[in-house]
């Protein structure tokens, strides 16, 4: 049947637009991915107004009120140098919010690519990149970055492309999965019947027809993204002091906990479980809503 | 058993020793070729470049980058990690003593979560669909996802601060039994139970569900055997297999949220000591480190293939069929 058919474009366009169409709507009906959604959108507000808004500026120090406890001024209290909790928490969306998808980005470009590039060749190529992959994978992805960020010095566009690049064998390895179930099939042998070049058909064929377990690949890999950041961060290795963020803070006072000033961790504690749980709701529902 | 096993398990020895071998390098490439320049890295952008080209001389560091490794390779073979800048002494005492306290803390973390998430994910099995099936996948879910520096806070929190019932330190005072240490780390441990807890009972779930509705549990139903040995002969054998490897796989992991949880509790382990050496930049340890852990991973890897081909009667006769 493949012989007959070597000149028509495989794309069922209107066929996956329905489909498209399909997920959402049963997205929305989805209390898990409603409340997931919810959360995130609320930080990324955080994110892009909190400055403009809270009623402190998140950096002012107040050495005559430090570790003041929450009141009607400082509704989350004051930190050792009296800064005002509630500010920095709010703005502290910002920075986690900024790298961890930039970092995904990293990640999911750079792992297509490799799990295109093995999944089509197959052979040598495969072989050695995928051993690797796995050494990549033998160590723990904390201390990989640590590895890297000690070597390099942990800045912003540092931490996004060593975090992007260890999420990378991750999405490698299930881009190259879905690479294998397609290159067998009559569209790709088609395509090179037709002598498309290796890059075209990877790019233009393949690629369209697994994107689902690509932006599923990516959801899930922003819920890691956040985590790997944070903690990277609470261990002095993400964002550096005085930026507002979740992890530093948490590193830099929960030395006074056990003084009774938990003011100064409960709040950043609650603000980074909230958002890792609402993107991996928002990411469990999407992996279901396409997967059906 | 068969032929087919030792050829098998060879092979995989081969490709362990093959991973050992890459992980040296790369972690080599991250230490030494990384920085570039690794006293410059130590002393800082400001200092005088004779004291940087110095210290490089007494680091090594000034020679090829293949003569380092080589020399390096040949340290680690007879024994010899080589010299910690921070500590100026040599490294493989503090990394076997920091490994043996990780060990301590893995075992606890192990001892807690393996039978809770089994334990969890047959109930949730045997119940599929019910409430109780779904309340333990969410928790699963919501736990899995949980950083540990945020989890140890809130039980920080509640078990040494509002309650007082464990200490807060996980340094246990010197001389101390085994009973105190454990006590000291019970809440360490509970951190990283709470990140593995939902993948064990996950995989136990999935290998149960499968089992359960195989032929085999059929057959064994219909052949009048109890219930009870219908579970533990034919569908807890079958279910658990994935869920040792996950367990191995999950081994690695756990070493690597001892950095956060060891460096919170102060305990001095293996992930700390890999944080300390990356804060002080002393090369030689955090090698060694970050060696030791990649190694420990590998052998547990193999290990768990190992077993699983033991307890697998289709992968032991595989060449045979």
């Amino acid at each position: 049947m493949s012989e007959a058919l070597p000149l028509t474009e495989p794309a069922p366009s209107v066929a996956r637009e329905g489909r498209t169409r399909g997920v959402v709507g049963r997205l929305l009906r989805t209390p898990s991915f409603l409340i997931g959604i919810t959360i995130l959108l609320f930080w990324a507000v955080c994110a892009v107004f909190a400055p403009s808004f809270v009623p402190y500026d998140p950096y002012a120090d107040d050495l005559l009120n430090t570790l003041q406890p929450p009141s009607a001024e400082h509704w989350f209290g004051t930190d050792q140098i009296g800064r005002d909790v509630f500010s920095r928490v709010l703005v502290g969306a910002r920075a986690i919010l900024t790298i961890a998808p930039l970092a995904t980005l990293v990640g999911t470009v750079a792992g297509t690519a490799i799990g295109l590039i093995t999944g089509y060749f197959g052979g040598w190529v495969d072989a050695i990149v995928g051993r690797l992959l796995e050494v990549m994978l033998s160590l723990p992805l904390i201390i990989v970055a640590l590895l890297v960020l000690v070597a390099l010095g942990p800045s912003t566009p540092t931490v996004v492309v060593v975090v992007g690049l260890v999420f990378a064998p991750l999405v490698a390895r299930t881009v190259r999965a879905a690479v294998l179930t397609e290159r067998h099939l009559d569209y790709v042998a088609a395509a090179a019947v037709r002598g498309e070049s290796a890059p075209y058909i990877m790019s233009v064929e393949i690629l369209p027809n697994i994107m689902p377990p690509i932006i599923v690949e990516g959801t899930v890999r922003l819920g890691y993204a956040i985590f790997t950041i944070a903690s990277l961060s609470f261990l002095g290795f993400g964002v550096q002091p005085p930026t507002p963020d979740w992890g530093l803070a948490i590193a830099e006072n929960y030395g006074v906990l056990i003084g009774g000033f938990w003011w100064t961790v409960v709040f950043d504690t609650a603000a980074t479980a909230s958002l890792i749980v609402g993107v991996n709701l928002a990411a469990e529902s999407l992996q279901r809503a396409l997967a059906e | 058993m068969s032929g087919a096993l030792g050829p098998f398990l060879l092979k995989r020895l081969a490709l362990s020793l093959l991973t050992l071998w890459l992980l040296s390098v790369v972690v080599f490439f991250g230490c030494q070729v990384l920085p570039g320049d690794p006293a410059r890295a130590i002393l800082g952008p400001l200092a005088d470049p004779r004291a940087v080209a110095a210290l490089n001389e007494k680091l090594g560091s000034d020679r090829p980058p293949v003569e380092i490794y080589l020399s390096w390779m040949g340290g680690l073979i007879t024994g010899d990690m080589g010299q910690s800048y921070a500590y100026r002494s040599p490294v493989a005492p503090f990394i076997g003593s920091a490994l043996v306290n990780s060990l301590k803390l893995a075992a606890t973390v192990f001892a807690i979560v393996v039978p809770l998430g089994i334990g969890a994910g047959v109930l949730a099995a045997l119940r599929a669909g019910r409430p109780i099936d779904r309340l333990i996948s969410v928790a699963g879910l919501s736990l899995t996802v949980i950083p540990e520096f945020v989890s140890s806070i809130a039980l920080i929190l509640v078990f040494a601060v509002l309650l007082r019932w464990l200490p807060l330190s996980a340094t246990w005072p010197a001389g101390s039994g085994p009973l105190v240490q454990l006590q000291h780390l019970i809440l360490p441990a509970l951190p990283l139970v709470i990140v593995l807890f939902g993948y064990i009972a996950r995989m136990t779930r999935a290998g149960m569900v499968e089992a359960l509705s195989a032929d085999y549990t059929r057959t064994a139903i219909l052949k009048g055997l109890p219930w009870r040995t219908v579970l533990s002969r034919h569908v807890l054998r079958n279910a658990l297999l994935p869920t040792i490897t996950v367990i191995a796989a999950q081994m690695g992991y756990a070493l690597g949220g001892l950095v956060v949880v060891e460096s919170l509790f102060r305990y001095q382990g293996i992930g700390s000591l890999v944080l300390g050496a990356a804060r002080a930049k002393d090369f030689a340890m955090l090698q060694a480190g970050i060696l030791t852990v990649g190694a420990f991973f590998v052998v547990t890897t193999l290990l768990a293939d190992i077993v699983t081909t033991l307890l697998d009667p289709r992968l032991r006769t595989g060449g045979r069929r």
